[in-house]
């Protein structure tokens, strides 16, 4: 299976997961949202050395996966995008910083070592947190949410329509590399001689396709935005952040 | 180049979120006053264009490996630099909550490192002034590989300063930037030269497409207004100060040679009350002595003591001439006639 495809598949496998019932999934989205948000900077400020206080932090995933009955083999997968850059930042940490911090019985850890697993684990909850909102929120919650929160109209339109012509042109590009593929075999890539009418045909074809979409869309009554029903509140949606809230800041400046 | 939430500290991400939104408030102000509604489809298609795209991957020749767009450059050159800033941003943030590939705490340093420096410094800088008096296949080619070349550079420089500024790492800058230019420097070259390719393949099309590109009969005199001259000139003033004052030499300047040949020094020994007395004034009233903070040989001293040496220059200069009244108004009456 190509990179392309790996890519709509997991996407559809998205798609699918928001829409289950679930109880994370009926939250309000601006409570998830800030959540996510508050639990990924409680994260990142966490000490380099203070691995206790990190690993008490994971409580939040543990209770979102367990309750929103998610995949973990799933929230795992995802880390392969940041896993390079994150490794390479921090394997040198050991080599670097050889104060020892502790010992286990007679092997003494040093602060490279610690601060190296640190870093892993904050990658780690980062990304598993930001898992966590999009596998219960779809993109249009999200982005009411952060209309709620007074981010310009135009740029959650634009979101919405990244997101609404994604799967159309991500096929369009696996066509596009099957079909380069068939006529090249065995090339790690398409050659960048071949990009200009490629890619240039293509993108001509995008903005026509434009063009039609803006066509439909003010057939269809479009005055710039687009209208979303108002979500009611009820008490969970309050409680859900601020009890997390509390429970951060506990882990953070009490225990 | 996508930075991940555990690679900053809360205090960069935040300053970079600032940052971020300030370029995204004044790109929504300017998206605004152009009041084309058909741009917003056209952006949300072509950020659906780009986000497709960087799953093609190139083969960058001789390396056995293979790149992909950062498309900054081509939005920029398709859309302008303000809707092409706000369409990165979207597809930074799609790519983030689909893909993982960079982090929510992180999109205001990917934001600044991708979108900011393709689209305002690419378009603004570099496309645009090529492109005034009309585009050629020649000069689409040089914009676009001087563009990615040097966006990407910045960005690149920006990603190693952002994690080191975090102190998540035990790295040293200077490694991490040797590591981080050098395979930039081969990315852009390759990114510069397929956005090239698209855009000459555009121009032949359809050239009205493309953004900034002036006719011949509309050119005036082709002169660079104040203003610009102003932005381009402070623009090379910062990256000449915080960058390229980095990689200065080490050895001394041609009067420390000369006098080192000569006396076998390169300073002067001076003695008396009023040396020493000098001697104090200036040690207690330099802020950044030897181009570094006091007491520190961090490289950010001399990126920090260049840009602020700029700016006082600048300050002194402009200061100076409105002390002077070089700076004279134009008279109403004169113009008038």
């Amino acid at each position: 299976m190509s990179h392309i495809e790996k890519n709509i598949r997991e996407l559809k496998r998205l798609q699918d997961i928001q829409q289950l019932p679930g109880w994370m999934n009926s939250l309000h989205p601006l409570g998830k949202l800030l959540v996510c948000v508050i639990y990924i900077i409680t994260v990142a400020s966490v000490n380099k050395y203070d691995i206790v206080h990190l690993i008490l932090m994971a409580v939040f995933p543990v209770f979102a996966f367990i309750v929103g009955e998610l995949s973990i083999k799933d929230g795992l997968y995802r880390m392969r995008m940041i896993l390079p850059l994150v490794a390479f930042v921090g394997i040198f940490n050991p080599l670097l910083d050889r104060t020892i911090l502790f010992t286990i019985g007679n092997m003494g850890i040093s602060g490279g070592v610690v601060s190296m697993f640190t870093l892993i684990i904050k990658g780690l909850f980062t990304v598993l947190s930001a898992y966590i909102l999009i596998a219960t929120t779809s993109i249009d919650d999200i982005c009411y949410a952060l209309r709620c929160i007074h981010v310009p109209k135009i740029l959650c339109i634009v979101i919405m329509l990244i997101y609404r012509y994604f799967d159309v042109m991500a096929g369009e590009a696996d066509r596009v590399t099957t079909a380069y593929m068939l006529r090249a075999p065995r090339q790690k890539g398409i050659h960048y001689k071949a990009w200009g009418a490629l890619v240039g045909q293509w993108l001509l074809r995008s903005m026509d396709r434009a063009e039609v979409v803006y066509e439909s869309m003010m057939l269809r009554g479009f005055d710039g935005d687009f209208k979303v029903k108002k979500k009611e509140i009820c008490p969970a949606d309050v409680i859900y952040p601020i009890a997390w809230c509390i429970v951060f800041a506990v882990i953070k400046f009490v225990l | 180049m996508h930075m991940a939430d555990a690679l900053v500290s809360p205090a960069v991400a935040g300053t970079m979120y600032v940052l971020a939104t300030g370029a995204a408030a004044y790109s929504v102000k300017k998206v605004r006053e152009e009041n084309d509604p058909k741009k917003i489809p056209v952006m949300g298609v072509m950020g659906a264009f780009v986000f497709a795209t960087q799953m093609l991957n190139f083969t960058i020749p001789g390396t056995g490996s293979s790149g992909h767009l950062c498309g900054g450059m081509m939005l920029s050159a398709l859309l302008g630099p303000f809707a092409g800033f706000l369409t990165m941003i979207g597809v930074l943030l799609v790519q983030c909550l689909l893909f993982a590939d960079g982090g929510l705490l992180a999109l205001g340093c990917n934001v600044w490192n991708m979108a900011f420096y393709g689209c305002f410094i690419g378009a603004l800088l570099i496309w645009k002034p090529l492109m005034k008096k009309g585009a050629s296949k020649g000069k689409i080619a040089l914009a676009s590989i001087l563009g990615c070349v040097l966006t990407l550079q910045l960005g690149a420089f920006s990603v190693s300063l952002e994690t080191l500024l975090s102190g998540v790492t035990e790295l040293p800058f200077s490694v991490f930037v040797a590591t981080m230019q050098p395979i930039h420097l081969a990315i852009g070259f390759v990114e510069g030269r397929i956005t090239a390719a698209v855009l000459i393949f555009i121009h032949e099309a359809r050239p009205e497409l493309l953004w900034g590109v002036g006719s011949e009969s509309t050119v005036k005199e082709g002169k660079l207004s104040f203003k610009n001259t102003v932005i381009v000139l402070a623009v090379a003033a910062a990256i000449c100060g915080g960058i390229v004052s980095l990689f200065a030499s080490a050895f001394p300047d041609g009067l420390e040679w000369s006098m080192e040949n000569v006396a076998g020094t390169s300073e002067l020994e001076a003695a008396g009350n009023a040396y020493e007395t000098a001697a104090g004034i200036q040690e207690t009233t330099s802020l950044l002595p030897d181009y570094a903070f006091k007491g520190s040989e961090s490289v950010f001293g001399t990126s920090f003591s260049g840009i602020v040496g700029a700016l006082a220059v600048v300050l002194i200069t402009v200061g100076a001439c409105y002390a002077f009244k070089f700076f004279k108004k134009k008279d109403s009456n004169s113009s008038l006639a």
